[in-house]
């Protein structure tokens, strides 16, 4: 287990580093959050919807695209140079692979969602001193909800001819209880309800990590396989 | 190959056949709700439509568990039938949804006053309806059989364990905020002559289920043999 692990976090760490190296993926994908919840605002008619109606979708939408946006990089850079195959030859089970992979998705899109957070209090003028923790738990485990499967589509959507498009066709399903969960999790907790009250939610979520994280690693060779 | 060809002509043959008889079936349910099954006291001559919705929503439903179960059988044995099957049986599976998307929101407007409402069940249809429109897109896009079975069978089996989950939450949804519909279906117990109409629809719609997949599974091979005769 402990071998298997630190293989997982070896590919994760590959991950990071490159992306450190060009910070592409990162800076486009926190570039384009802000947009989305800069135009969110713009789409918004003040004196029609107050600003914390429209907050827990706003984030929320922006997340999940942002999350795509980012996923679709994840398989891409492995395509170039063949090097996913140097991946597969090496002595490395499917599964720790998947996980790495996972786990390289989840750091950039925790950047990017903790970029913009601040960002979303700043223009929803909202006030976050007592939620703010509740929100982060909410984002953490909704966001490690929908990038198992994500992974696992992007590995699949590299072998097609418009990928950045599959993707979403594929994904945003599959995106829908997570978010459907986080959204309302939010709204109670934007509302200063406490965080007894959205436990239900949580728990939702945790339960869908566990079944998808354990459900994709599984079926992840046969993706990668020949 | 020419072998391949005759077994798939002959499938095709007996599916348009299967079709056939379905269709007739279908038309007989028309004539059989219409002239001989009395009209609900409350919903009228809307009440109708159920002897097509449900029996299309319960194949719907169906076939995509059958998806489910193939594609999980086929990454397991490998076999290409099962994928085969499983392709059929989703195309299937939408032509059904879209039944049941096009008569429920009919049926709704007359009856609850809305052609659409967030209920669990509605919604569950719906992203079914998407989830599986993705992996007849995904299955287009990828040239490579193996790859295409593969790949298609994983997001099959990840369907499967999205359903319950999609059920739950926007169950959870309405739970938390309850939203009064105007008027709920009730689950009346039906007066004979309208359970005998409804039960001879289900046989009907799976018959033309039965017949549609054979269709498609038949079409399937033609286009393997074909392809693998330029090949060759």
């Amino acid at each position: 287990m402990g071998s298997w692990l630190r293989s997982a976090l070896a590919v994760a760490a590959k991950d990071v580093r490159l992306e450190l190296r060009s910070k592409t993926s990162l800076l486009s994908g926190t570039v384009f959050a802000a947009l989305v919840l800069l135009i969110f605002n713009f789409a918004r008619d003040p004196t029609a919807l107050s600003a914390l109606d429209l907050a827990p979708s706003a984030l929320w939408v922006t997340y999940a695209f942002a999350s795509i946006v980012t996923l679709n990089r994840g398989f891409a850079v492995e395509r170039e140079n063949a090097a996913l195959d140097g991946l597969l030859l090496a002595p490395l089970p499917r599964g720790a692979l998947y996980l790495g992979k996972y786990f390289a998705n989840f750091v950039f899109v925790a950047f990017i969602e903790t970029v913009t957070l601040p960002l979303f209090v700043l223009f929803f003028n909202l006030d976050l001193s007592t939620s703010w923790w509740g929100i982060v738990l909410v984002a953490f485990l909704a966001t490690a909800g929908f990038l198992a499967a994500g992974t696992v589509f992007s590995a699949m959507v590299i072998r097609t001819s418009f990928a950045e498009l599959m993707l979403p066709v594929l994904l945003l399903p599959f995106m829908v209880p997570p978010l459907m969960a986080a959204a309302e999790a939010t709204a109670h907790l934007l509302g200063g309800r406490p965080l007894s009250e959205v436990q239900g939610w949580l728990r939702f979520l945790a339960l869908y990590d566990v079944a998808f994280v354990t459900l994709c690693g599984m079926t992840f060779s046969f993706v990668v396989d020949e | 190959m020419s072998a391949d060809l005759e077994q798939a002509r002959r499938i095709v043959r007996r599916g348009a056949w299967l079709t056939a008889i379905a269709v007739a079936g279908a038309a007989g349910i028309y004539v059989m709700a219409l002239s001989f099954t009395p009209p609900d006291i409350r919903q009228g001559l809307a009440q109708k439509i159920f002897y097509v919705h449900a029996p299309a929503a319960w194949n719907a439903m169906m076939a995509f568990t059958l998806v489910g179960i193939s594609s999980g059988l086929y990454l397991w044995l490998g076999d290409p039938r099962l994928d085969r099957f499983a392709a059929a049986s989703a195309e299937v599976g939408i032509a059904f949804c879209c039944v049941v998307l096009t008569t429920g929101p009919i049926w709704g407007k007359p009856i609850w006053g809305t052609w659409w409402t967030w209920d669990a069940r509605l919604t569950l249809t719906l992203f079914l309806f998407f989830l599986f429109l993705g992996y007849i897109v995904l299955r287009r896009a990828l040239l490579d059989p193996l790859e295409r079975g593969r790949f298609s069978a994983v997001v099959g089996i990840l369907g499967m364990l999205l359903v319950p989950f999609i059920h739950l939450s926007v169950y959870f949804f309405r739970t938390l905020h309850p939203q009064p519909i105007l008027m709920k279906p009730s689950s009346p117990s039906l007066p004979p002559e309208m359970l005998r109409t409804l039960l001879t629809s289900f046989g009907v719609f799976t018959l033309l289920y039965i017949g549609f997949v054979t269709l498609r599974y038949g079409l399937a091979l033609a286009l393997e043999a074909q392809e693998a005769r330029r090949h060759a």
